[in-house]
Parts: C-alpha cells; structure tokens; sequence
C-alpha cells in the first residue's frame, strides 16, 4: 500500500502540501470521510474540556462545606459540563461515525448532500464556541464570566430576564439554536443517504444495523431538536420581545417549558444511544464471530424504541404535580420502553452464545457495556415507577443513572469503536496493551465513581447542590466518588497517547484486520476519497461474509 | 491486502431507489411540522388565559381573501411545476411569477393587519398571552413564507435569465413542496387562531 | 392502611436517608421500592449469570483455531420467550406503581387535616397556617400523627419566584414549587422529632443552602408553639437602639415583626426569630455571633443570597443582633 493513502485519503500523488494548503483543505473539505474526523476530533477536545468541568465539581465536593469555587462558579461548572456532554461531544461524535460510516457500509461515495453536510459540521462547531465564548464576558475568567448557570434544561422562569440578568442564559439559547440547524442538517443528511444512496443489492432489509440505527436516531433529531429549537425561540422572544410565554407573572406556565423541553430531552437521550447500539452491533458479532442475532427484531426493537421514546418525556416530571392519571400514563410508556430495550440486550447475548470471542480492545468494552446498560437500565425502570422516583428525582440517585447509561453505556460502546474503526481510518493498528490499561483504568474509575454515586441519593443528597452539610452522611460516598475521577482521567489519557502514538507509529493495518463482514472492510485503510474503485454490489446483510465463504454464504439463509 | 472487488455478476435487478431531494423535503417538513406544533399547543394552551388586554374575539377579523389568496397560490406552483414538466417555460414562468404575487399579496395583508392590531387595538407582542402567541405563530409563518418568496424570486430571476430548463422540473417540484407545506401550515394557523381561538 | 414489606434502614445511616420512612407516603414509597428492587435484582441476578457464563463458556481457546462457529441467525420462539416475559413483569411493575400514585395523590382530606401554605422563595421557606393565624419562616412544626385518630398535615406548595422542591426524604416523596401553579402534598408523621430535608429543584446560586427542618411534635408541644407563634413579638426593654437601627434601616422593608412598624414580606417573618435553631434557612445555627455576622454581611454565610449588606458597623449591627435575640 502506498504512503499516500495512509495520509487519510487524498486522492492525488502530488508531494505533501503546505501547512496551510492542508489546513485550507480541511477546513474546505465537503469529504463525509474528513467531516467526519472533523467532528470526532471536535468531540474529543470538548470531552476533555466537559471532563475538566466534572473534575472542578467533584473536588469541590470531595468534603462538605468546602470552597474550592465559589457557588456561582459551581452552577456555571455543572450547567457547561451537561450542555457540552450532551451537546458537544455525544451528538458530534456519533454524527462523526455516522459521516464517516455510513456512505462507506451501503457502497457510496459520499453523503447524500456533501455541501450541507459540510455547513452542518461548522453550524455546529461555531455554536460550541459561542457557549465557551461566555467565559470570557461579564467577570472575566474568574467567576467564570458569563457562562451559563441555569442548569442544562434551564427551567423557566430561572431564565427570565428576572432571575437571570447578564446573558449566561443567552449563550445558552443561542449556542444550541445554532448548532440545532446544524443537527438537523445532519439528521437530513443521513436519512437522504440511507434512503436513496444504498449500493444495488442492499435493500433496507440487508443494510448494516448502523445504518438502520442511525437513519432511526436521524429521525428522532428531526422530531425532537424542533421543539426545543421551538422552546428557545419563545425564550427568546420572552428575555428580548417582552414576551409571556413563560412569564408566570403573566399568567405564563413554567411547567409548558418543562414540557417542551423534556419532549426534546427524553427523545435525545435516545438519540445519544442509539448509535452506542449501532456500535455494539457490529462489534459484537465480529468478535464473536458469528452473525447479529435476529437482526429482523433488532430492526424492529429500535424502531419501537424510537416511537415509544416519544411519549415518555413526562417521566421528568414526576414531582411537578401532574394529575395522578397523568403520572399514571407515563409509568406505563416508560415501563413499556424497557421491553424492546430488553430485547437488545438479549440478543447481543444471543449473538456471543456459541461464538469463539476474542477480547480484543473493542469487545472488551462492548462487553462492559452490556453489564453496565443493563444495571442503568433497571436503576431506570426503579425511576420508573413513579412514586419511587417521587424519591429519587433530582437526586445524586438520577445522576448515577444518567451517568451509567451516558459513560458506562455509551461511552464505553465508543471507546469500543474508536478501536475498531481506528484501523480503517488511520491505517494503523492501535496498541492493544495500552488499550487494554485504558480499559482497566476507566472502568475501575468508573464503578468507583458511578456506582457509589447512587448511594447519596438514597441518603438524600439532591443534585446541583455546591455544597453539603457534615452529618447527613454523605461525606465517605463522595469522597469515594470524587477519588474515581481520577483513575477515569488517567484512562482517558492512555486513550489519547495510544491515539496519538499509534496514528504515527503503529503497524500497517490493512483493509481488513479484523476479518469483519461489511463493505467499509473492502475497501483500502484509509479509504481514498473516492471509497471503492467499483461501486459494490451486494446479495446479503454480510458481503464480505459471501466471498470469504463462498460454500456458505448468507444469501442461502437469509 | 488489496481491497476486494465487490461487483458480482448477477441477473441484472431493477435497482430504483427515492431521489434524494424530496426525501430531504420531507425530513425538512417534518422538522418544521415539529416547530409548528409547538407554537400551535402554546397557542391552544393559552386561550383564555391571559390576564388583561385585548382577547381574540375582541380584535381579530378573519383574513379570508388573503387566505385564498396564499392557497391558490398553492394551485398555481402546481400549475407551474406541471408546465416544467412538459417543458413548456413561458407557461411556467407566468404561473411561478402568479404564485410570487399571490404569496406577496398574502404578507401585505398580515402586514396590514398588524398594523391594525399594534396602532389600532393596542396589541403587541408585549401586551399578554394572547398578543405573545399570536404574533409568534402568526410570524414565525409570515416567516416561512417570506423564506419561500425569496426562494421562489430566485428561481424566478433563473428563468428570466434563461438558465431554468425542462430538467429542472423535479428541482421546481422539490420548492413548491416547501410551499404547499407553508399552506397547508396556514391552513391549521388559520383553523386554530380565526376560527377556533376566538 | 397498606402491607409493609420489610423494616426501615437504620435512619442513623442518615437523616435523610428514603429507606427510613416515618410518613404514610413515605412509607408506601419504600414498600414499592423493597418490590421494584427484587424485581430488578432478580432481573439483575438472571441476565448477568448468562453474560457471565456466555463470557467464560465462549471465548475463543486455540490462538490458531481458525474454524468459525456454527452461524446462528435467530429463532423466533427465543424471541417470543424474552419479549412476552418481560412484558408481563412491565405490566405487573406498572400496576403496583398505579396503586400507590393513587393511594399517595388521591387520598382524601379529612376535616381535621392541618392546612400549611409553604411559599418558596430564594433562598428561604415561608410557612402560614391559614386557621392558626401562624406565620413563619424555614423551620416547619407539625402535630405528630396518632394512627387511631388520624390528622394528616397537608401542604398547599406555592412560589414566590422560581422553581423550587419540597424534600424531606423520611416523610413524603419530593414535591415541586412552581409559580402559578399550585400543588399539594400531604404526611402524617406517627413519630415526633425532626426531620431534615432541603430544596430539591435548582433555584439559582443559594439553592444548595435551602435547607428544610421540620420539627414533629407531640399535639401539647404544637399547641403550645401555634400559641407563641400567634402573639406579636416580645420585645426586650433595653434594646431600643438595636429596634431603632432595624426601623430606620431599610430592614422593614424586607422584613415582617408582628406589633412593630415592620411588615415587610420579600424576607422572612422574624417576630419569633428566636423560637428557631437555625437561621438563613439553615445555613447558620442561631447564636448570637453568627446573628451578628450574618447582619453584617450576609454574602460571607450565604454568599448570592437575596439579603444586601446594609452597610452597618459592627457596632450597628451588634445592636441589631442584640434587639433580634429577644425575639423569642
């Protein structure tokens, strides 16, 4: 394999350029391939910098009444660390992978609309920079400036012009307003492409499950991003045209807020996981080596799970004092969730029975991931049941939760596919001991920070709070926690290093170094801009299975 | 290892799939229903709800000319795409350019009755619920079809420029699916704020 | 009256531990919770022994065995097996959650039940007792319950500004307060002490110190406090400057001193200051120095709190603090 196409994919053997006519390249490119770097890349930084944000609260909560910040300091910690989680690293990245993937899984040489795909990437890298732009107004860096401090769902009326003088709540609305355009670019984008771009043979009922996973995440950011781009909008014109939707004052309903909101918020945690499933189905079966598991009911499971996640989003709201037939309904709609979530789980586990799996890096972290989506899934079933989560809501309880399903679920499926598609993206082999030390390092960190985390919340401790008092028994637990942060952090560490070292010098990987089954896997690592020489065509869900096994293939099956 | 050729000789499939411009539509009306709805529940939720001002029965009249005016225009970027279609560009220039026309008349007519409304009745944005929701759905479709104006003058100026040809139809088709959105949009906001609202 | 399903958590684990219920709703709460947790744990227990085993039994053993196993794609009865199961352990969870949202939401009002109005504010919890003609601040006292003659304490929850949450973890479930849209919750506490709590939905920079105190007390003891606190305030004969200092301040405006010129309401009631342990919702215990130190500036103890610095001396405030100490 030549040098040129291990220097990411350009499609001329002219000598390398200059700096800056690479980085004009790049910052040019309408490549799904290179705009999908672009947006991993994005999402790593923000991860460090939303993990730093965590760091700050937990040693300031490592012991009670301490002051390492300041409250104000504090609000403006753990409302920037959920936005940009939620906003700037879990949605970038995994449009990433889907950029990146997808036209390279259905035989196509690029995203449905090149151009838009590229104006969605930088909609969405401005509106991050506008959010961390607020440390900088206002006090200046100390006090953190202007950066919001409204919590992440910014509860009315907190955000009125009343109680949230200074702009902290604007760089809030705005930043996401911007970078919601943007999803929802992305979101088109990925449907138009998964519909109409397919290569000849692969009907929808043969394309890979991240494909179908992720044209059904597309179509959850299209019906939520909207209503809370809707939300914002009126906020707006509450803070600046004198407006009343929320202006309890005037007869306004805080609860609508409520409402809309988590009508977004409860469908974008399912567009977060979504493609941490998509990620485990491929993983999954290729290190165990055997086919996905009833990929017919995986399809229809997701697609329920995707219905359904639309009428649950009242389960946030639990104590605001809906009606009892109210309550009532959405613990019925969020217990039925769990059964095709079950579903998933259960075949994943069918697909590693009677296989021979091998616990390269990759598995090594889906597996993780089943044994921790499956507890946050049942702490998510105790929550709902309504009464219960009367208790646990807003509590350090919901947190471990979140947290578990967010880090110990999708996190981890993501360090898996950062292992497995590093290869095809860099064209070299990672280090799998150094991966294997971040594996371990990030799940002890994790289990001692998460796991312990539910405890203070079944003593009480309610969220968002700077500081506790000594006596309510919390101290050990986040101590315990706090201590868990750290051996996360290292982890995470060894991951960039393995990254980076192996990006330079790690051994020549090969179009397929993990005899896997579908097209990304036959075409070059890196694949040239182009992606296949021939536009493939397929007979069934595995082609690469096919020609591997040409005395068996799946078409027979199937 | 090289990468593996994946064309495998078959009998030939019949291989269409959607083209990808009115799939992107779609998802985009989609998005949009998603926004209007919004607008439309805190509209509904809000009847009879605000403390003081104007109400609805008190001040609005029902716009019905202008009402037939933007949902013929539906009927004329129909006609126009239909023209495309066959080619024939001087009919289709004159029903797109109608359309432009029908769309404009319908924003001077919001436009007048705000006016109304703001200097006449004392209703603003600021007044109370209703005046916050009124002028938020009313606008945020005044919006859209302002957006929709702009693009169709754009297609318009092509076609006077000659750059606009029988191949194009599907991208005309694609446009005025926008548009009959933005009326079929009219057609709730109208339902809702005129007729049941007041 | 409900099943119990197992005995409370040690409550010396924590005051406000869920697990130690003292309260109706708290307790249907924890009886729930004792038969989601088998439920789950049970759920638990059986599909992390599969992935356990399916991690042991099937992992690849020769490095050379290139052989691929058996490819099995589905099979429909497995399907139909963890999709119905499952399904029947939904319905059963949901229906026993049914149950106690309408034992919790929909109980009756007895005729006898003690009415509290609860306004929250940033960053302090007012009280009134509409039939007691009781007004005060941050410190809850309500009559304990006796199971025989049932007189339940129910709490109309109001907002004067932002969002707020009721949390007193041993008696009731959480329960928001939310301007223009009044809610309701009620407890019936059979044992008398006090019960910890604070607010649970972030209402800006002091939301941390918005802490909850209800005092339990024998029907004598509440009695005895409905009547103190229904008097104006006593005031001490030698503190007539401290008084002065607090009248001619910008204090009255905020604050309310029942048979004074004081009748402010952005702050809390301060007639029976000194019937409280603890002052600044809690933030401070209530001895005469931290009174002092909190009159003098309140950002030191509650820094974003509503209260403004007045801009006294020491001095000035000793005097003031002198004055509030007899306020009993």
């Amino acid at each position: 394999m030549s040098t040129e196409s291990i220097a990411l994919g350009r499609l001329t053997t002219a000598p390398a350029t200059s700096l800056v006519e690479r980085l004009h390249e790049w910052v040019t490119t309408v490549d799904h391939k290179r705009l999908g770097i672009l947006y991993i890349l994005y999402a790593l930084l923000f991860l460090l910098i939303g993990g730093v944000e965590a760091t700050i609260m937990r040693i300031q909560l490592i012991r009670p009444l301490n002051n390492f910040v300041s409250p104000e300091v504090f609000n403006r910690m753990f409302t920037m660390h959920g936005t940009t989680m939620i906003f700037f690293v879990i949605m970038p990245v995994m449009f990433g992978f889907a950029n990146y993937l997808i036209p390279l899984m259905i035989g196509a040489r690029d995203m449905a609309f090149p151009r838009v795909n590229a104006f969605s990437f930088w909609l969405m890298a401005f509106g991050g920079l506008l959010l961390y732009f607020s440390f900088i107004g206002g006090d200046g860096l100390y006090g953190a400036g202007n950066a919001p401090d409204v919590g992440w769902f910014a509860y009315a009326p907190l955000t009125s012009q009343t109680f949230s003088r200074g702009h902290s709540t604007d760089f809030w609305t705005l930043s996401l307003l911007v970078s919601g355009f943007g999803s929802i670019g992305t979101a088109i984008n990925i449907i138009a492409t998964v519909l109409c771009m397919r290569c000849k043979g692969m009907t929808l009922g043969k394309m890979p499950l991240l494909a179908w996973l992720n044209l059904t995440m597309a179509g959850l950011v299209i019906l939520a991003v909207s209503p809370l781009t809707a939300a914002q909008l009126m906020l707006v014109v509450d803070r600046y045209l004198g407006g009343h939707f929320f202006d309890t004052q005037a007869g306004g309903s805080a609860v609508m807020w409520m409402h809309f909101f988590w009508v977004f918020g409860h469908p974008e945690v399912y567009v977060l996981v979504i493609p941490a499933f998509a990620f485990a189905s491929e993983i999954i079966p290729v290190f165990s080596r055997k086919a996905i598991f009833g990929y017919p009911v995986m399809v229809a499971a997701t697609v329920c799970i995707g219905f359904i996640s639309m009428s649950v989003w009242a389960h946030h709201m639990f104590t605001v004092g809906m009606s009892s037939a109210a309550n009532t309904f959405f613990v019925l709609s969020t217990m039925a969730i769990a059964v095709p979530t079950g579903i998933k789980i259960f075949n994943w586990l069918a697909t590693m029975w009677g296989g021979k799996i091998d616990f390269k890096v990759p598995m090594l972290f889906c597996t993780a991931f089943l044994f921790q989506f499956l507890i946050a899934g049942l702490t998510g079933i105790m929550q709902g049941a309504a009464p219960f989560d009367w208790q646990l809501t807003a509590s350090y309880f919901v947190i471990a939760h979140f947290h578990y399903v967010i880090v110990g679920g999708i996190l981890f499926t993501l360090f898996g596919a950062f292992y497995y598609w590093f290869p095809k993206m860099s064209g070299r082999m990672y280090n799998e001991t150094l991966g294997k030390l971040h594996f371990w390092l990030f799940i002890i960190g994790f289990h001692l920070t998460f796991d312990f985390m539910h405890i203070p919340g079944i003593l009480g401790m309610p969220r968002r709070i700077y500081t506790y008092e000594p006596g309510r028994g919390w101290d050990i637990w986040n101590l315990i926690i706090t201590v868990g942060v750290f051996f996360q952090a290292a982890g995470v560490l060894v991951f960039i290093g393995n990254l980076l070292w192996s990006y330079r010098r790690g051994k020549v990987a090969g179009s397929d170094p993990w005899d896997a089954w579908t097209l990304e896997w036959s075409t070059f690592s890196p694949p040239p801009t182009y992606n296949f020489a021939d536009i493939p065509e397929v007979r069934s869900r595995r082609p690469l299975w096919d020609l591997k096994h040409p005395e068996d293939p799946d078409w027979q099956y199937e | 290892m090289s990468a593996r050729s994946m064309a495998m000789p078959e009998a030939d499939i019949q291989w269409t799939l959607p083209a990808r411009g009115p799939v992107a539509m779609y998802c985009l009306i989609a998005a949009e229903a998603a926004i209007f709805t919004i607008f439309v529940v805190a509209y509904i939720f809000y009847l009879g709800k605000s403390l003081t001002g104007p109400q609805p029965q008190d001040v609005l009249r029902v716009p019905i000319f202008f009402t037939i005016c933007l949902l013929s225009s539906s009927l004329t970027i129909h006609l126009a795409v239909k023209s495309l279609r066959s080619g024939k560009l001087h009919v289709f220039s004159l029903w797109w350019l109608l359309t432009i026309a029908l769309g404009a008349v319908f924003l001077a007519g919001t436009a007048r009755e705000w006016g109304r409304l703001i200097y006449g009745e004392r209703l603003t944005i600021q007044t109370n619920l209703f005046g916050t929701t009124y002028y938020s759905l009313v606008g945020l479709h005044a919006f859209h079809v302002t957006v929709g104006l702009l693009a169709l003058a754009t297609v318009a100026i092509f076609t006077l420029l000659g750059y606009v040809r029988q191949e194009h139809a599907e991208r005309a088709e694609v446009l005025s699916m926008y548009w009959h959105f933005v009326d079929v949009v009219w057609v709730v906001v109208f339902t809702v704020v005129y007729i049941v609202g007041r | 009256m409900h099943v119990s399903f197992g005995r409370a958590m040690h409550p010396a684990l924590s005051p406000t531990n869920i697990f130690a219920p003292v309260s109706t709703p708290a307790q249907s709460i924890f009886d729930l919770s004792l038969f989601v947790l088998i439920v789950t744990g049970a759920i638990f227990v059986v599909v992390f022994s599969l992935l356990a085993y399916v991690v042991v039994k099937f992992r690849k053993r020769a490095a050379s065995d290139e052989h691929e196993p058996p490819q099995v794609y589905g099979s429909t009865q497995v399907e139909l097996a963890w999709t119905v199961i499952p399904t029947l352990i939904v319905v059963v969870l949901f229906l026993a959650a049914a149950r106690v949202i309408a034992s919790i939401q929909n109980a009756s009002r007895p005729s006898n039940a003690l009415e509290v109005t609860v306004i929250g504010h940033q960053f302090w919890w007012e009280y009134r007792y509409p039939s007691l003609k009781v007004v005060t601040a941050n410190e809850l006292h309500i009559p304990v319950n006796d199971p025989a003659h049932p007189a339940p304490t129910f709490l109309t929850l109001l907002s004067a500004d932002t969002d707020h949450s009721f949390w007193v973890p041993r008696l009731a479930g959480k329960t928001d307060l939310i301007p223009n849209h009044p809610n309701s919750m009620w407890v019936d506490p059979h044992q008398t002490g006090l019960y910890l709590g604070q607010c649970a939905q972030y209402c800006g920079t002091q939301h941390a110190l918005m802490l909850l105190r209800v005092y339990v007390d024998s029907r004598q003891d509440f009695e005895r406090w409905t009547q103190e606190q229904s008097r104006p305030a006593h005031i001490g004969a030698t503190v007539s400057e401290g008084k002065r200092i607090f009248e001619g301040t910008a204090c009255v405006n905020c604050h309310t001193i029942a048979g004074t010129p004081a009748t402010g309401t952005f702050g809390p009631d301060l007639t029976h200051l000194m019937s409280r342990q603890t002052i600044a919702a809690g933030a401070s215990k209530n001895t005469l120095g931290n009174l002092i130190a909190w009159i003098y500036n309140p950002a030191v103890i509650k820094p974003g709190c509503k209260m403004p610095s007045m801009g006294l001396s020491t001095q000035q405030a000793a005097e003031v603090a002198e004055y509030l100490a007899t306020l009993r």
